[in-house]
């Protein structure tokens, strides 16, 4: 597996080495515009966009972009930001009309000679590059993040060591778990664009990834919660979410996999395993 | 997503969805088997002629595959209407007026339709 | 939280289903299912309304054919194959593809963190599917001018 994907790198690099050196080239000593949208509605601020001269180099993400406009040449600029590792999620935006986290995005992997940075699409606006991630937040708690098992109680279960689980299991859900919510496939998704009450996709994908995992027994009431005029059916599969995701967690398989059990797809493998369960219990 | 209720739920989405995909594929054979009718028999210009496709009616299959066609795609374009206006405007009137009107339009195209083909069966028995 | 109110602040709205080339084929052909679906039923809905006029008499349905078998009627025909072959076809790779068929398996994502789920298979689904439409087009084209 990790000599396959070696191999997929080495590909990748060798198609894109002169495009690389070119670039390259044109990073080590220049410069590049980057067009800001400013707004701040609360302060009667109306909606424009501020260009902004900043130096970079081969390495220089978009997020050290911001920071160093915000540190030289305008500390007004609202944006927000903390791990710049692709890991808490909290800086993304619109970069050239793209949602991407900026401390993932380098700007020699861009095209064009002008950088726009916009706040996510499809969530309530506070100021320049900040948004509200309060609604996203509450559609991910109604989906009930956690596993539900009538079983866990230490205190009733004397017995109670721990929940057996094989890798098989664990990979049914893992690449699920990685999500950092950072809000990019909400902010692609096209039903969240016009869709109030749709969760979207990180919910969604969140709902499957308990479902899934065989530690929680709350199943069919998952399947109840998502079952909805606004829930799972306003997914059509535009695949934008799983584009999007800076770190490989493909909600639409999620969603499309969890679809599958409501279709009937894929019912009779948790039913199967839940009934293995039943008879090692009872042996 | 359980607030989300209050809205008349005869169905399911889950069972609506199942319609709407069964629905599709069954449309897919019959408006097959009706194009097919259209070209393979005799050349599709003369197929049009006003004889020809009231001798049409007069067959009990074909009119079983006309209102299988009726049936079969009014309910999936009609659901697929109900599902795009639904995602652009959320309040509860603007759902409950889309759900009844996508059903009333519906059941008058088919309506409609089946009233086309029982008065077209009769003209060709006179 | 008050869903009947939820804040549509921001939200890109219908503006977001246009620019579907941002995403990739999947975006697109999310988006060609969507304009062909009302398409057809528009279309639906008018000819039933057109094949009515058999009750008319023949000079009704004459003269309705004159205006459905002009060269602009045929152009309007040749773009409905099209539209009806592309949401077929395409149609048939969602309804797998909404069930989770043919989009691979979770597994342990590793850099450069590819979807799973955006894979040739699905690609190539919708690649077939235009490549169909062209063809159901051009064959629907010799049809109508061509006068088979």
């Amino acid at each position: 597996m990790t000599e396959q994907i070696i191999e997929k790198i080495e590909t990748m690099e060798k198609k894109h080495e002169n495009e690389k050196r070119q670039r390259e080239k044109e990073y080590l000593k220049s410069s590049v515009s980057i067009k800001i949208y400013r707004a701040n509605k609360a302060a009667g601020e109306s909606p424009h966009y501020d260009r902004v001269e900043v130096p970079v180099q081969r390495w220089t993400t978009v997020l050290d972009a911001l920071l160093y406009a915000k540190a030289y040449k305008d500390p007004s600029i609202g944006i927000r930001y903390s791990c710049r590792m692709a890991s808490c999620g909290s800086c993304g935006m619109k970069i050239n009309g793209i949602p991407r986290l900026a401390c993932y995005t380098k700007v020699s992997e861009l095209q064009g000679s002008e950088i726009t940075v916009e706040p996510l699409a499809n969530f309530p606006h506070i100021r320049d590059l900040v948004t509200d991630f309060s609604q996203f937040f509450a559609h991910h708690r109604n989906v009930e993040p956690y596993i539900q098992n009538e079983h866990a109680d230490i205190g009733e279960n004397n017995n109670l060591t721990e929940f057996m689980q094989t890798p098989e299991d664990v990979d049914k859900y893992l690449q699920f778990s990685y999500c950092i919510k950072c809000g990019l496939c909400y902010s692609a998704c096209p039903t969240v664009a016009t869709d109030t009450k749709f969760p979207g996709p990180q919910a969604l994908s969140q709902a499957y990834r308990y479902f899934i995992d065989n530690r929680d027994t709350g199943a069919k009431k998952r399947l109840e919660l998502v079952d909805d005029r606004h829930g799972i059916w306003r997914c059509h599969f535009a695949g934008s979410c799983s584009s999007v995701c800076p770190k490989g967690v493909d909600p639409a398989l999620g969603i499309q996999l969890m679809r599958g059990h409501l279709l009937g797809y894929a019912k009779n493998e948790k039913k199967m395993a839940e009934l293995k369960e039943r008879l090692k219990k009872d042996n | 997503m359980e607030a989300n209720k209050t809205h008349m739920a005869m169905l399911r989405e889950s069972q609506i969805m199942k319609i709407h995909y069964i629905t599709a594929i069954g449309a897919l054979f019959v408006v097959a088997v009706h194009i097919l009718m259209r070209v393979a028999i005799m050349p599709y210009g003369m197929s049009l002629e006003y004889e020809n496709v009231i001798a049409n009616y007069q067959s009990i299959p074909y009119i079983v595959l006309l209102e299988s066609i009726l049936v079969l795609v009014s309910i999936h374009g009609f659901n697929g209407m109900r599902v795009i206006l639904l995602e652009l405007r959320q309040s509860k009137r603007w759902e409950d007026g889309v759900t009844v009107l996508t059903i009333a339009a519906m059941i008058a195209l088919i309506a409609y339709g089946t009233r086309t083909i029982i008065i077209a069966n009769g003209l060709g028995v006179e | 939280m008050e869903r009947e109110t939820a804040d549509r602040n921001n939200r890109e709205g219908m503006k977001g289903w246009l620019n579907p080339g941002r995403y990739g084929w999947e975006r697109v052909s999310y988006w060609l299912q969507r304009l062909t679906g009302v398409g057809l039923l528009a279309y639906f809905i008018a000819h039933i309304y057109e094949t009515s006029n058999i009750t008319g008499g023949p000079a009704l349905w004459e003269a309705f054919l004159e205006l459905t078998q002009s060269s602009l009627g045929h152009i309007i025909l040749i773009l409905v194959i099209g539209m009806c072959v592309f949401h077929s076809a395409n149609g048939i790779r969602l309804i797998f593809a909404h069930g989770g068929k043919g989009l691979g398996k979770p597994g342990r994502p590793d850099y450069p963190y590819d979807a799973v789920s955006l894979n040739y298979r699905q690609k190539s689904g919708i690649w077939i599917a235009l490549i169909l439409t062209l063809v159901a087009m051009l064959y629907g084209a010799s049809v109508l001018f061509g006068g088979e």
